[in-house]
């Protein structure tokens, strides 16, 4: 690093003209070296990001099946169907219980194993690891480990509802049994994700306003709701944001385990645009549905975008 | 806080000690000590159920894989195999190409890794480094591809493949996926602190872009690289809907589609063979995790501190 800074600012000075040479063809060098940088990144982004967003948004104005030579245009005629359809209601509620499972069942188990965490205890790097563990693995592997786990007669579940005396319920056939199988899944694969964030987020709590309150009198289970769960809200909220966009686009564990059914009862409405784009070939119909689980994306987005927008100008 | 002060006076601390006891502050530690211990005690507890209760599938899926058919289907439940044996993964890859698949699924992960952080680290640089007048505008199409969630373009991009003619080859698994919008805004964001003074010096001593790239700023920006990079081998590793959408040719499947194919080939009647080979589709991953477990975690988790 001496070397590169060795010539003195004299020496620079002493030759103005030859390294500097301002205007049009220094411009020029810039714009090549900025596209030549930048432009297959951005290439790729347009291609493979906004054009599919737009043709998206045209194809789910058309009567089309994937691979068929005709189309026709409907107009909002899928979005018609789709919000008159039969299914629409199940889809509607059984991603709304799913979403709301996993995600408020993943932030309550998380905040619960980040407060244990974070205790001083022997072990706790271990338990981390392996709490963490579950979230880096394929999903449509970890769907298949699960299944068998819960099969309802040789399945490792079956034995330890045993244990407590319960017999196993049919996980594979009667609802709302797979869907609650569904959740569980999710929500070991994600927990440990989410106690890591919320470890983070305790560890900027300061140990003086506990020990403060403590010396109050205050009880544990009361510095924990005056102190603690305020001061995490910010990152209560980041979790709930990352969550709920990853719960909506679910995809990989309920494809392992269930296929969307048995009778439509595990069918969110991803696992649905996957149907009837992939399976029915409903490639219009499909973009609808997809439009729609865009938008609802997009409004959680912008609130996150508007919430971290006012954080920035109060702070 | 009014409802915690009436038992206070009631604590067993009273203005007038008796005159042998000690200064308050033992008996009040002594006083706490037990029941804190007896606290620990349930934490360590709970905890050492909760390591258990997330780590055993895990070790479920590894013990089952390695037994016989009349082993998995005991009841009462065995819990270990009387012997390792490893004829399920044998089977598996009779079943399924499983070395082809295996293969498939490094060379893909590493290219798909590899370039993803190439094309994020120029993006960035020149995002950063170069001077020219529409960069914001750039900046932004880069940014706001992250609000754009990868299913919503599946059918498009579909067809767009096969318009190509990229169907079951492994250019149609990888290209789609390959732009970097998550790693071009870490690693600007990194940029943007590192010291000006380097690169000037760089420049006058006559290096030129490319070489201020990669002489000076990625050896700078080493842990960003290693976070971008590992979490982008994890994901592209696990990536199922996209190459199970493109691929039907088992030659051209990555491990978690081959997956799929054993399931529909072997149905559920044989979980041994289906669990070894959903150990050799999670086992590398997890091997990774435990080496390189605080990049990984530090890449997975940026978002929590940029977000």
């Amino acid at each position: 690093m001496a070397a590169v800074l060795a010539p003195p600012r004299d020496d620079h000075a002493a030759h103005p003209r030859p390294h500097r040479r301002p205007g049009a063809a220094r411009r020029r060098r810039s714009l090549a070296w900025f596209a030549l940088l930048a432009g297959p990144n951005v290439v790729l982004l347009v291609l493979f990001v906004y054009r599919p967003l737009v043709e998206s948004f045209y194809l789910s104005t058309m009567q089309w099946n994937l691979g068929s030579p005709v189309a026709r245009f409907v107009g909002l005629g899928n979005y018609v169907e789709w919000f008159t359809a039969d299914s629409t209601a199940r889809v509607l509620t059984t991603t709304a219980v799913f979403t709301v499972a996993t995600v408020g069942g993943a932030l309550l188990l998380g905040l619960a194993l980040a407060l244990l965490l974070n205790r001083r205890l022997p072990g706790r790097g271990l338990a981390r690891t392996v709490a963490f563990a579950p979230y880096v693995l394929s999903g449509y592997a970890v769907g298949i480990l699960w299944l068998f786990i819960f099969d309802p007669r040789y399945g490792l579940m079956s034995t330890v509802l045993g244990w407590f005396g319960a017999a196993s319920p049919q996980w594979y056939t009667t609802p709302p049994w797979p869907l609650v199988m569904v959740v569980v899944v999710y929500l070991w694969k994600n927990l440990g994700y989410v106690a890591l964030i919320y470890l983070a987020g305790l560890q900027a709590v300061p140990q003086d306003l506990r020990d403060a309150a403590a010396l109050d009198g205050a009880t544990p289970a009361r510095t924990l709701r005056s102190i603690v769960l305020p001061l995490l809200a910010p990152t209560t909220f980041f979790l709930l944001v990352t969550m709920l966009l990853a719960s909506l686009q679910s995809f990989d564990i309920i494809k392992a385990m269930t296929q969307g059914g048995p009778l439509g009862s595990t069918t969110t409405l991803m696992y649905q645009i996957y149907q009837e784009g992939f399976v029915n070939g409903r490639a219009g119909y499909a973009s609808a549905g997809a439009t729609i689980l865009f938008l609802l994306l997009l409004a959680v987005t912008a609130v996150q975008l508007r919430y971290v927008e006012r954080k920035v100008h109060y702070a | 806080m009014s409802v915690q002060t009436p038992p206070r006076p009631a604590a067993p601390a009273p203005a007038t000690p008796p005159p042998s006891a000690p200064p308050a502050a033992p008996v009040a530690r002594r006083g706490r000590s037990p029941r804190s211990l007896l606290l620990d005690g349930g934490s360590l507890l709970t905890m050492a159920v909760a390591a258990v209760v997330l780590g055993m599938p895990l070790l479920w899926m590894a013990l089952a894989s390695l037994k016989r058919p009349d082993e998995l289907y005991r009841t009462p439940l065995q819990w270990l195999p009387e012997r390792f044996d490893v004829a399920n993964y044998a089977q598996a890859a009779e079943t399924i190409p499983l070395g082809q698949l295996f293969a498939n699924s490094v060379g893909l992960t590493v290219a798909g890794a590899g370039l993803k952080v190439v094309l994020g680290l120029c993006c960035a640089y020149a995002l950063v480094f170069l001077d020219v007048p529409f960069k914001r505008a750039v900046f932004l199409v880069v940014i706001a591809a992250l609000m754009i969630p990868p299913q919503i373009t599946i059918i498009p991009n579909y067809t767009f493949v096969a318009s190509l003619g990229w169907l079951n080859t492994y250019q149609g698994i990888l290209v789609p996926g390959l732009a970097s919008a998550f790693g071009t805004f870490l690693f600007r964001q990194h940029f943007l602190t590192l010291p000006a003074s380097v690169l000037e010096a760089a420049q006058l001593d006559g290096a030129g872009h490319w070489r201020r790239l990669w002489r000076f700023v990625v050896p700078m920006s080493l842990p960003t690289v290693a976070a971008v990079g590992l979490v982008a081998v994890v994901t592209e590793w696990n990536d199922y809907l996209w190459p199970f959408l493109v691929v039907d040719h088992p030659d051209k499947m990555t491990l978690p589609v081959g997956l799929t194919l054993l399931q529909n080939v072997d149905g559920m009647s044989n979980w041994g063979v289906l669990l070894a080979a959903t150990v050799v589709v999670t086992l590398p991953v997890l091997l990774v995790f435990l080496v390189l477990q605080r990049r990984l975690v530090a890449g997975l988790t940026t978002g929590a501190v940029t977000g």
